[in-house]
């Protein structure tokens, strides 16, 4: 799914890296413990859903080499946050839907899950979004 | 080839406790380094997540200290040393969910008690030395494997 297509389907605007509106995400992880982000995700390009707006997430996603951050609730970062994701090549979006509903979103239209580590008691079941 | 992997290359950086604007500018620095020297990009990748936990216990919990990369031909160390108030119980700090963090750091989105194992989930050895009131020395392996097709990032979790 294109970033150009995650905006259109969460109504969220671009804050940073709107030039990489055409670039691909494969997978999404919501959270808003980075210590969560950075323990449980398995791969690059990934959409991190959060409402988490401090600049440790644009660090996070440049170390991780996430694809984009789509911050929820209507939480925007301090501008130099977006400065800084944007000369890192980190595109930020922002949306006013809440975390529940922009996963909600995403995931009915066909965005897997990222591939992450497993979980305590995780039992064989299907984490495909319907498709 | 027998003896010692030689040295590639040797950085130190300096990390500043408290400076939650500048956390995680080494772990970045340290990934660009690497990517330069044209490291692998899944142990750059592993290297990246180590040194930013580390950077992040530095700063949330010491005064400051350093980042030593050491780059060699079959592995990544990094080094991080602080002057910190060191950590009286280290194996229960290594157990995922223990954590001394105060609120301001939680509410940052840190400290749910997953970093040290999640450098150790990252590293293929790691060691920690600490003495309460002096300070903490922890040293993170990552082997490089470049015959391997690139996997999860290390370890089957903790």
């Amino acid at each position: 799914m294109k970033l150009r297509e995650v905006a259109e389907l969460v109504e969220a605007r671009f804050l940073a890296g709107g030039d990489l509106a055409e670039r691909e995400v494969s997978t999404a992880f919501a959270a808003d413990l980075l210590s969560d982000v950075l323990a449980m995700v398995r791969e690059e390009g990934v959409l991190l859903i959060t409402g988490t707006v401090t600049s440790q997430v644009v660090r996070v996603a440049e170390v991780m080499s996430l694809a984009a951050v789509l911050f929820v609730r209507g939480k925007l970062p301090a501008k130099p946050i977006v400065d800084y994701a944007a000369q890192a090549g980190i595109p930020l979006l922002a949306t006013s839907r809440t975390m529940y509903e922009a996963c909600g979103l995403l995931w009915t239209r066909g965005l897997p899950p990222a591939k992450r580590k497993p979980l305590p008691f995780e039992h064989e079941r299907s984490s495909s979004p319907p498709t | 080839m027998s003896g010692p992997a030689p040295l590639q290359h040797r950085a130190v950086f300096l990390v500043v406790g408290l400076d939650l604007e500048r956390a995680g500018a080494v772990s970045t620095e340290v990934q660009r380094v690497l990517r330069r020297l044209g490291i692998e990009p899944e142990v750059v990748r592993r290297a990246g997540i180590v040194c930013f936990e580390g950077e992040m216990n530095m700063v949330l919990y010491t005064p400051g200290g350093r980042v030593i990369l050491l780059v060699y031909d079959d592995r990544v160390e990094l080094i991080f040393s602080d002057q910190g108030p060191g950590i009286p119980d280290v194996e229960l700090a290594r157990q995922p969910g223990y954590s001394t963090a105060p609120v301001w750091a939680r509410e940052m989105g840190f400290g749910a008690g997953m970093g040290l194992p999640n450098m150790e989930a990252n590293a293929d050895h790691l060691e920690i030395r600490s003495r309460p009131g002096e300070g903490t020395v922890i040293r993170a392996v990552i082997r490089r494997r470049r015959d391997e097709v690139s996997g999860g990032g290390g370890g089957a979790g903790v």
